[in-house]
């Protein structure tokens, strides 16, 4: 048994710690990044792809650096403390991963080295308005014609959908609506014609987008993977957004908490700092507990990510998220309310936390989702 | 031991449900429901409408504008106000200053404002809070120093709930540094076209303009300004933090916002049908209705002990506070889960919505902005581990 960060990944979490310290000196650069039509500077995700992070978890093979699912958590467990708005989820492990689980050796060829590199970013068009969390609900459509296929239908809430080059697109080339065959996914350029991108902004401070596809052509080259056999990869797709969103949440949880604890320390009232009541000290000793259990199953989600045996590794990335998204929300609760006022605005950091916190609760399952999926697998223990 | 409202008391609850979802334009009331902000514009249209009717204060003495009303109508028309998601008429105007310039007031204060007040001519805001005094309010800083016909008023609040919209502030000052905490306190009214007074935006966490710093630097206030006695003003902000019990737990309002979820709950797709035929989420549901039904009950009693009694100062209250906020947030949770993936939008939308609206849930970011404002109602007008140590001291005894 070992917990341990070997040196290498020390190393990494290190470097990346200090990147995105020096890149989010403070809040107010944060908020202005998030203002800027991206979403998040430029200069800072190149600065991802000099330190070697965008090709973490492609093989050398591939163009990549070979890391595994412990680099991928110390890289987002860093971004979740520094609140970073930088498209890693969606462009590595959600485009990224899909072109590692299911594209040909043509397509990576084509597309890996530009990814790691940083001048192609991804997207991951698959929240369908009917779907909520089912990623078998796929009512697109990708009709088979002469040399490609034409797809119609509309994607929601696609993270960062407004800021890649390259979607990738789940949609049926068969079955009906929530069939578990005949899904598919292809690999189509944000610029087609017939394609309509609506970004926003989010409760967070980061960006997605409503994906309209209205007759959106694509060659047979772009079918990633095999046709009708798309829901597999999303299922890993998901759980490793799973695995990823834990780590932020636990950087982001720790951060948030370390904020409350030293405010309970500085903060007067009654001619004392608040900390001396025991009240507001057994509230933080809970945050504190809810948060090492999240961080427990964080690895958890990181060991289990790539766990050969599909249903066991299934139910271990539900239960992660269950834990991490309650934790999520009793610290983020108890963060805000220990702060009295100063927690409920825009102008503290703190707030921040907590709606991010907020958001990854709703993101890939909320907590009734994936309790059923646990229960439904006659829980964890067998 | 009967539940029951007299056959009088139903024919009054019908009366004002009627005037409330008839004569309320329906797009404020909806603003409410969604947990949009309102404009002034909103507040006054719907307070001048109420109070043309008699109706904005009718918890205030009848001379000034009030009715003679039970409690229990009392309560009947509050709840029935919020379950008909009709804004509350303005806190500070009605519940707060009006009350206190009512009851402790000169008559010349009487003469100027009250009326005023009730119709929301002028538009009152709350100056209690500051930077250093927030849970111990006792603490306050700011000053103001007697010269001639004048007070000069120095410091700083904040947390000034829409102060932007106000034309009067209502402040706790300090008049004498000398007195220990609460005895040096004084009660006073300033205009906000003072000069010397400067205001700076907060904007709170869901994105809205909703709070303020208010500073003060040399304000001459009038002497004739000051509520009561000097000195005596800790007395008067106890009188008005304890005045308007009823309707403090808002159990109308999350009443509404309970149906409301239901109704979304039955038209958001969810597996083969809507999130109303997933039991659990019926039964997580059923769990916050309980609750509240226990709550509603646990009001009507405090009700009808003050309708008996009515001098009586009442502890409950404190219960009623901390499970009516605790309740008003588990229904923001709902509203929250109900959204589920689609509560991550928040594309910039206006006072009014636009046409171009890409997003299919065009509700779901006012779930997430509800829930997250409304961590808010926790820790204002005395948190909820105040309110505990109050039932604490004051009931247990400990
Ligand atoms: C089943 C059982 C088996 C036990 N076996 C053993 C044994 O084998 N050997 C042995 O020596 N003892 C044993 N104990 C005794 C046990 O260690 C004591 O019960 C325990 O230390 C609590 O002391 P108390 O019962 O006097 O409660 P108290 O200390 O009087 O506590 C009463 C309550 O006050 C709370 N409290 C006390 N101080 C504080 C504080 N500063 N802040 C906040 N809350 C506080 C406590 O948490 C508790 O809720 C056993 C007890 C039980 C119930
Ligand atoms: C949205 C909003 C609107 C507001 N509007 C107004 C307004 O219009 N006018 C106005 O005057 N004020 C207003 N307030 C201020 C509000 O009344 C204060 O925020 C509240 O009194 C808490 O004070 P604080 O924020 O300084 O927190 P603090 O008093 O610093 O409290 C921080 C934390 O410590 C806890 N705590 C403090 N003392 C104790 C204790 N003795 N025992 C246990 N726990 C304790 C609190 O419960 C809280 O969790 C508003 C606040 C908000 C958030």
């Amino acid at each position: 048994m070992d917990f341990d960060l070997s040196l290498e990944q020390a190393q990494l979490k290190d470097g990346v710690e200090r990147l995105i310290a020096a890149n989010y000196p403070s809040l107010e650069t944060r908020q202005k990044l998030a203002r800027e039509p991206l979403g998040f500077s430029e200069r800072g995700w190149a600065q991802f792809a000099e330190m070697g992070l965008l090709g973490i978890p492609f093989s050398e093979a591939e163009g990549g650096f070979g890391g595994g699912p412990v680099e991928t958590l110390v890289v987002m467990e860093a971004l979740g403390k520094g609140l970073a708005l930088e498209p890693y989820l969606a462009s590595v492990v959600l485009g990224g991963g899909a072109l590692r689980l299911a594209g040909s050796a043509e397509q990576k060829r084509r597309l890996i080295p530009a990814v790691v590199e940083g001048s192609l970013r991804l997207a991951l068009a698959q929240t369908e308005k009917q779907a909520r969390y089912d990623l078998n609900d796929i009512a697109m459509t990708a009709r088979k014609v002469e040399g490609g296929y034409l797809l119609d239908g509309a994607k929601s809430v696609v993270l960062n959908g407004d800021s890649a080059a390259l979607i990738v697109v789940s949609a049926r080339t068969a079955g009906a609506r929530r069939d578990a065959q005949g899904i598919s996914l292809f690999l189509v350029p944000a610029d087609a014609p017939g394609l309509r991108i609506t970004g926003y902004a989010t409760q967070d401070g980061g960006r997605a987008a409503e994906i309209g596809l209205s007759g959106v052509r694509v060659a047979d080259a772009d079918l990633l993977g095999e046709e009708g056999k798309g829901l597999p990869v999303l299922q890993r797709l998901s759980e490793y957004a799973i695995a990823a969103l834990a780590a932020e949440a636990v950087g982001a949880m720790a951060a948030l908490h370390a904020l409350t604890v030293d405010y309970l320390k500085t903060r007067t009232q009654f001619g004392m700092p608040i900390g001396n009541f025991q009240v507001l000290q057994h509230r933080a000793v809970d945050m504190l507990i809810a948060l090492e259990q999240a961080r427990s199953m964080a690895f958890y989600a990181a060991m289990m990510v790539e766990h050969p045996e599909a249903q066991e590794r299934a139910a271990a990335l539900s239960a992660a998220k269950v834990q991490v998204n309650r934790s999520c929300r009793l610290v983020g609760q108890e963060a805000v309310q220990l702060h009295g006022g100063i927690g409920m605005t825009m102008e503290y950091i703190g707030a921040h936390y907590f709606k991010r916190l907020t958001m990854i609760e709703s993101l890939f399952g909320d907590t009734p989702h994936h309790l059923r999926r646990v229960a439904a697998a006659d829980g964890l223990m067998a | 031991m009967d539940l029951r409202f007299t056959p009088e008391e139903l024919a009054f609850r019908d009366e004002v449900r009627r005037f409330f979802r008839n004569e309320i334009p329906a797009e404020i009331r909806r603003k409410v429901s969604e947990g949009r902000g309102l404009t002034r514009e909103d507040y006054v249209t719907s307070q001048r409408i109420m109070n043309a009717k008699g109706w904005a204060v009718p918890h205030w003495p009848r001379e000034w504008g009030g009715q003679d009303w039970t409690a229990i109508q009392r309560y009947i028309f509050t709840e029935e106000m919020l379950l008909a998601a009709v804004p509350l008429p303005q806190q500070f105007n009605c519940y707060m200053v009006g009350p206190v310039i009512a009851a402790f007031g000169s008559q010349a204060q009487k003469e100027r404002h009250l009326a005023r007040i009730a119709n929301l001519d002028d538009w009152w805001c709350q100056g209690f809070s500051e930077p250093g005094a927030g849970s111990d309010l006792a603490s306050l800083k700011t000053k103001a120093v007697r010269e001639g016909e004048h007070y000069i008023v120095d410091g700083q609040k904040t947390w000034t709930t829409l102060g932007q919209h106000a034309d009067w502030i209502f402040c706790l000052v300090r008049t004498d540094p000398a007195a220990k905490k609460q005895a040096g306190i004084s009660f006073l009214l300033i205009d906000m076209k003072t000069p010397g007074i400067t205001l700076r935006p907060i904007i709170t966490l869901e994105g809205r303009h909703e709070v303020n710093e208010v500073f003060f630097d040399k304000v001459r206030v009038p002497a004739e300004n000051l509520v009561g006695e000097e000195n005596k003003g800790w007395d008067y902000a106890k009188f008005l933090l304890a005045n308007e019990r009823t309707g403090i737990a808002r159990i109308g309002l999350s009443k509404e916002r309970m149906a409301r979820i239901r109704r979304l709950a039955q038209e958001m797709p969810a597996g083969e049908g809507t999130m109303w035929a997933d039991r659990d989420f019926r039964e997580r549901f059923a769990g916050v209705e309980i609750e509240l039904k226990a709550l509603e009950i646990t009001q009507m009693r405090v009700v009808a002990a003050q309708a008996r009694d009515p001098g009586r100062p009442d502890p409950a209250s404190s219960i009623l506070k901390i499970k009516g906020s605790q309740l008003q947030q588990a229904t923001t949770e709902l509203l929250l889960e109900v959204a589920g993936p689609f509560a991550l939008a928040a594309p910039e939308r206006g006072a009014e919505p636009t046409n171009d609206w890409p997003f299919d849930y065009e509700w779901a970011d006012a779930a997430a902005t509800s829930y997250f404002n409304n961590r808010k109602v926790s820790i204002y007008g005395g948190s909820n581990e105040i309110q505990k140590n109050i039932i604490a001291k004051a009931v247990l005894g400990l």
